[in-house]
């Protein structure tokens, strides 16, 4: 590919000022650099003195080829050059451009969007009409208008989820002659020929093609163990792998991608097919696969009840025996196992198969009584799950034939194995084989099975049985009945006979069961009568919009209309539910669109334009800086001071980072210039994060509630760092903490000694019980051996941390709880009658120590919310409350000391107790 | 009275040195505000001895306190005082405006010499100016004047001393930076020598001028524009200009040294209590 294909300009004739280059290097030549004029009183004694060199007083060639590449860039930018610049002989006549929009379109609109744009805006001048026709739009009047107004449209554009649908016969006639651009999806539509020659009529048609490769969703199906999902790729290229994404909702309801699957596309191949496992409690909530990355309505599949929860019926034998435990009821484990998964019916035989549901399950019956309307619905498709039991077992005893309603012929009494009366011992389950519908599942040894019917044997035995015993007798047996099928356990549903219903196996065997038959479909003969109402549509990009008042449509209309305006891709509501349509059905193809040979291809991409002369512009300007420096160079005026701002300028836009880097002296500017709270770096860099967000949120809670107003907090390194710009200290207790070392110790007791205050956080208190100490507990008393420390006693309740801001009564972080030490009153103070305070005028405490986590509570993100969790719902957020008061309080009593300790705050503070 | 910015400079850098401060009123202590002791008998009011009263002496001045002691009679003599007339010229032409890191030359000239001024005026003697503007008198009051009178700028781009009304046998203090015509200079202090005026010739110059710290093609100009010198590379320029501010310092010193008047040079980068110093143990030497 030619880097520059073509290259135009805009102004070609001022390309003639590079004629005058040579002039301006002849004049430039002659010209010397202007002398320096200094202001000098020595100049008395320089006069007759002679210069020993003549300098070069021309400019050097090097900064005349500098100018004059200025004035190269300068006219050559302003001549706008222009790269692929469209052809002029096709600027004369009126201009169509016309967008697909469809779906197909959508995966790469904004570049059609783009490239139509630019058409617009560089064939377009206001001499030249232009129109716009997207052609999936709502029908227009087609009128030629200005560049601009067409730009607009174009801008306001918005692919649909339809193909182009319309009758173009005539429609271009009062038009007159008039050129086309169409910028073509690869797609064919049907009507795509009729249009093109309707519009070879009128003048020239050029065709640029969207490179887009489109991903479609095929319909998927369901299987016995999870879903299949299909998809057809519009060019058949290498072999592509695509992500699919299952979404739908969560357990809560919120919608969420459950599952991935990955499709992959063998070399020269249209089509894929792959398989997803998903539990079938999952596979009812699918709501839609999306194709991921791809951006249209046809990588969209939206589903509805068809792979959603079957309709079982659960019948027993017994109907008016309510006097057994419930435990032993023929249907419960049933009805506890399915109920989850599927909607079940209950209801008498009759009742339940008009009803028609998916599946019939009896539980122990041995006297059905309508057979024949039971057989004709299993015929039909219908799956009927039978369990033994003693009655199904005594029942035998009169057959002579098999029962059609069985799948095998059953021997009469049955037979029990390892009970009280009988050698053996229960038989557990053989693993299942291979084409029967559980194999794969596993055959767990505690499920065992005592009694049993059995199967009288013969020839035709084998085939039906899908699951045995450990001694080979049948377990399961099925045979086909017409499209349906018959199913026997030859256990009881309860656990009279087997443990099978209490195991987790049954579960899933009867899961693999009721799914074979599920089958909604929405033939058209079905749907008569009914009526459908577009809830959610399908727009272009394949994102799904809620629709209100669209007009119900009749379900055999709906079933025969293609997607189209009228009836749009989306979800339907009907009565009892709901109807996915979508893009493609399963006999879709994606067929390439084949344009006539008077139709002027533009290759697979157009050609996009560039305006260079903003690029020659700048560069005109930054060699203009170059020459300016250089010139003052030249003449020595380059003087530090310029060098200075040229690298400052250099240096603040490329790394303003790197201007604000922290050396210790800017650091104590900064934290002497506000109020920082600080805490001690730990081992642990998830703690110090935390630290800095808690004194972050604090810093944030003082700001607004106090005239305190820190500046951002710091974390200190106690070997390194100078401590006493920091009034507070925040300093929670790790187990990796080292032990102080002298110097570190004299620079504590150094900063405990001048006023500040430290807050040891053992963060500890949740697990911190009377009379035991935490490993956290032992750290800090190792620490804490080696300080000057006063004494200290639990905070007493009158204590000036109660009442420095908030009246407090407990100071609770993320725990809540924890004994807080304080430094003990010096003297006890005197209580006066009436007074709720000693009167205790003692110096501020010079340690706070406790281990309620009060940075967890405090902390907050980037956003000012609070970072971790406090506490469950609003009690929670009362504890962080009370926290961040309490943190206001120590600071509080950090900067003002036992200014609240005075005794003339007690009338105040004894209105506001309510006293 | 104190918006003359040489002036406070001036009281500030007198007050800056105190033992200056304080010889100048050791002196004012021991003799009579006005004069200096002559250390001869004549007008004064400070006893100098008694000696024999001798024929032709007035009655009236016999002293009979002392003469009632003895047989003969004597007379009270006291010591001539007469005060010195210290007389200054600043150079106030626009050359003396040229600064290259803030103070001009005839800022500080001018604050040395009001330091100066006021320190002879604590010790009684009489400053003026040379060119008979300000003639010398004592006073907080001249010392103002004068501080007006140094301030004043002329256009003339280089000046030479004025000495029409100097007074003989008093002391002249010249201050410029002598980069005018050394002819008249020459024979401006030449008459003022045979005047028998002593004093002292104080050359100021800016750094600049001291170091020519020029580079490249450059266009010299003084400072009212009357000469110019183009140079295509100053650089070079620079030994030739050293030279011949040499010359001119040897042909100043030559000058001083053979009318026995003193030469110093100072640099406006410099302390101006070193100049201070220099012109005080100048004129306190002639004293």
């Amino acid at each position: 590919m030619m880097l520059f294909s073509t290259i135009g300009f805009t102004a070609p004739w001022l390309l003639l000022g590079l004629l005058a280059l040579p002039l301006l290097w002849i004049l430039l030549r002659a010209v010397p650099p202007a002398p320096i004029r200094r202001c000098f009183p020595g100049v008395a004694l320089l006069l007759g003195l002679r210069d020993e060199t003549a300098q070069a007083d021309k400019t050097p060639w090097w900064l005349l080829l500098l100018r004059a590449l200025v004035m190269a860039c300068l006219i050559i930018g302003l001549a706008g050059p222009i790269v692929n610049p469209v052809p002029m002989e096709q600027t004369q006549s009126k201009l169509l451009v016309i967008l697909e929009g469809s779906w197909a379109d959508a995966e790469d609109w904004d570049a059609q969007q783009r490239a139509a744009l630019d058409l617009v805006q560089q064939l377009g001048n206001p001499e030249r009409p232009v129109m716009f026709l997207q052609l999936t739009a709502p029908e227009e009047d087609l009128v030629f208008s200005a560049a601009s107004e067409a730009a607009r449209a174009i801008r306001a554009a918005e692919p649909n989820a339809w193909l182009p649908k319309r009758n173009w016969q005539g429609q271009f006639e009062p038009l007159g002659d008039f050129d086309t651009h169409w910028l073509a999806s690869p797609l064919d539509w049907p009507g795509r020929d009729q249009l093109v020659r309707e519009l070879l009529r009128h003048g020239s048609v050029e065709v640029s093609m969207s490179r887009s490769s489109s991903i479609g969703l095929l319909p998927m199906r369901a299987t016995a163990e999870g879903i299949e999902i299909s998809a057809l790729r519009m060019t058949a290229g290498a072999a592509q792998v695509v992500a699919v994404y299952i979404v739908g909702s969560d357990p809560s309801g919120v919608e969420r991608r459950l599952q991935r699957a990955d499709i992959e596309f063998a070399a020269q191949e249209l089509r894929a097919t792959t398989e997803v496992q998903l539990p079938l409690e999952m596979r009812n909530r699918i709501s839609r696969l999306v194709v991921s990355g791809h951006r249209s309505a046809a990588a969209v599949r939206l589903t509805d009840d068809r792979i959603q929860r079957p309709e079982i019926a659960i019948l027993t034998g017994e109907t008016s025996d309510r006097e057994g435990l419930i435990l032993f009821a023929p249907d419960h484990y049933l009805t506890q196992a399915l109920s989850p998964v599927a909607d079940l019916i209950e209801g008498t035989l009759d009742d339940v198969i008009l009803a028609n549901p998916d599946t019939i399950i009896l539980a122990d019956v041995a006297k059905i009584g309508s057979k024949e309307a039971l057989a004709d619905w299993v015929a039909e498709g219908g799956t009927l799950v039978r369990f033994a039991g003693p009655r199904l077992a005594a029942a035998q005893f009169e057959a002579r034939e098999r029962d059609p309603l069985l799948p095998v012929k059953l021997r009469a009494g049955g037979r029990t194995i390892g009970g009280a009366m009988s050698w053996g011992a229960p038989k557990t389950l053989q693993s299942f084989e291979i084409d029967t519908p559980f194999y794969g599942l596993p055959t767990p040894d505690e499920v065992t099975v005592t009694a049993q019917v059995l199967a009288e044997p013969g020839p035709d035995l084998a085939p039906h049985v899908i699951a045995r015993l450990s001694d080979g007798t049948p377990l399961v047996t099925r045979r086909q009945l017409g499209q349906g099928q018959v199913v026997l356990f030859h256990v009881t549903a309860n656990t009279q006979w087997s443990n099978l219903p209490i195991s987790g196996l049954f579960v899933a065997m009867l899961e693999r069961l009721s799914v074979i038959g599920s089958a909604a479909n929405f033939e058209p003969s079905s749907l008569a009568g009914s009526t459908w109402q577009l809830v959610q549509q399908l727009a272009g990009t394949g994102k799904l919009m809620h629709v209100d008042y669209r007009a119900g449509i009749a379900g055999d209309q709906l079933a025969q209309a293609a997607i189209s305006p009228q009836t749009p891709a989306g979800l339907y509501q009907g009565k009892d539910r709901r109807w996915a349509r979508n893009i493609l059905s399963e006999d879709s193809q994606f067929s390439p669109a084949l344009w006539p040979d008077e139709v002027r291809l533009l290759g697979q991409d157009l050609a996009r334009s560039y305006r260079l002369g903003a690029w020659f512009l700048a560069l005109a300007l930054s060699v203009l800086v170059a020459d300016v420096v250089a010139s003052l160079w030249i003449s020595r005026r380059l003087r530090g001071g310029v060098l200075a701002v040229l690298a400052g300028a250099l240096l603040t836009s490329i790394s303003p980072e790197s201007a604000s880097a922290q050396t210790p002296q800017d650091q104590a500017i900064a934290a002497s210039r506000a109020v920082v709270l600080a805490y001690v770096e730990t081992q642990d860099a998830r703690q110090d994060e935390i630290s800095h967000a808690g004194l972050l949120g604090l810093s944030q809670a003082l700001f607004q509630r106090t005239s305190i107003e820190p500046a951002e907090p710091m974390g200190l390194s106690l070997t390194h760092d100078e401590l006493s710009f920091f009034p507070f200290l925040y300093w929670p207790v790790t187990l990796g903490q080292q032990a102080l070392s002298p110097e570190q110790l004299r620079k504590l007791n150094r900063y405990l000694k001048g006023g500040g205050m430290i807050l040891f956080d053992t963060r500890d208190s949740n697990i911190a019980r009377v009379g035991q100490t935490t490993k956290e507990g032992r750290v800090l008393q190792q620490l804490a051996s080696r300080l000057n420390l006063p004494p200290l006693a639990p905070i007493a309740p009158d204590h000036v941390l109660t009442r420095s801001f908030y009246l407090l009564q407990d100071f609770p972080g993320r725990f809540a709880g924890g004994e807080i030490w304080v430094e003990a009153p010096q003297n006890s103070g005197v209580a006066v009658e009436g007074m709720p305070f000693r009167n205790l005028n003692d110096g501020v405490t010079p340690v706070v120590i406790g281990g309620n986590d009060w940075a967890a509570a405090w902390a907050v993100d980037d956003a000012g919310e609070p970072l971790l969790p406090v506490g469950r719902g609003m009690a929670g957020e009362r504890q962080r409350e009370i926290a961040l008061r309490f943190g206001v309080n120590l600071i509080m009593h950090v900067l003002t000391g036992n200014y609240k300790s005075d005794q003339v705050h007690v009338p105040e503070l004894l209105k506001r107790l309510g006293e | 009275m104190n918006s003359n910015p040489p002036l406070n400079a001036a009281f500030e850098l007198a007050s800056d040195w105190p033992q200056l401060l304080s010889q100048a009123q050791q002196l004012a202590q021991s003799f009579s505000p006005g004069g200096h002791g002559r250390r001869r008998a004549g007008p004064g009011d400070v006893f100098w001895q008694f000696r024999p009263a001798q024929a032709g002496d007035a009655l009236r001045s016999i002293d009979w306190r002392r003469s009632a002691r003895a047989d003969e009679q004597f007379v009270r003599e006291n010591e001539w005082q007469a005060a010195q007339a210290v007389q200054f010229w600043i150079d106030n032409s626009a050359a003396m405006q040229f600064s290259s890191h803030g103070e001009s030359k005839q800022h500080r000239a001018a604050t040395i010499a009001l330091a100066l001024a006021i320190l002879l005026n604590q010790a009684g003697e009489r400053v003026g100016t040379s060119d008979g503007a300000l003639p010398p008198q004592t006073g907080r009051a001249q010392i103002s004047a004068l501080a007006q009178a140094v301030a004043r700028r002329t256009s003339h781009d280089f000046g030479t001393p004025i000495t029409t009304d100097l007074i003989p046998n008093s002391l002249a203090v010249f201050a410029s930076d002598f980069f005018g015509d050394l002819a008249a200079l020459r024979q401006r202090v030449t008459r003022a020598a045979a005047l028998r005026v002593q004093g002292v010739l104080l050359m100021v110059l800016d750094p600049q001028e001291l170091n020519f710290p020029f580079q490249g093609r450059t266009l010299f100009e003084s400072m009212a524009g009357s000469l110019r010198h183009e140079s295509q590379n100053a650089d070079d320029l620079r030994p030739a200009y050293f030279q011949a501010l040499e010359e001119r310092q040897a042909q100043l010193a030559n000058l001083a040294q053979h009318l026995g008047w003193q030469f110093f040079i100072h640099h406006t980068d410099q302390p101006a209590s070193g100049a201070l110093r220099d012109l005080y143990h100048a004129l306190e030497y002639r004293r």
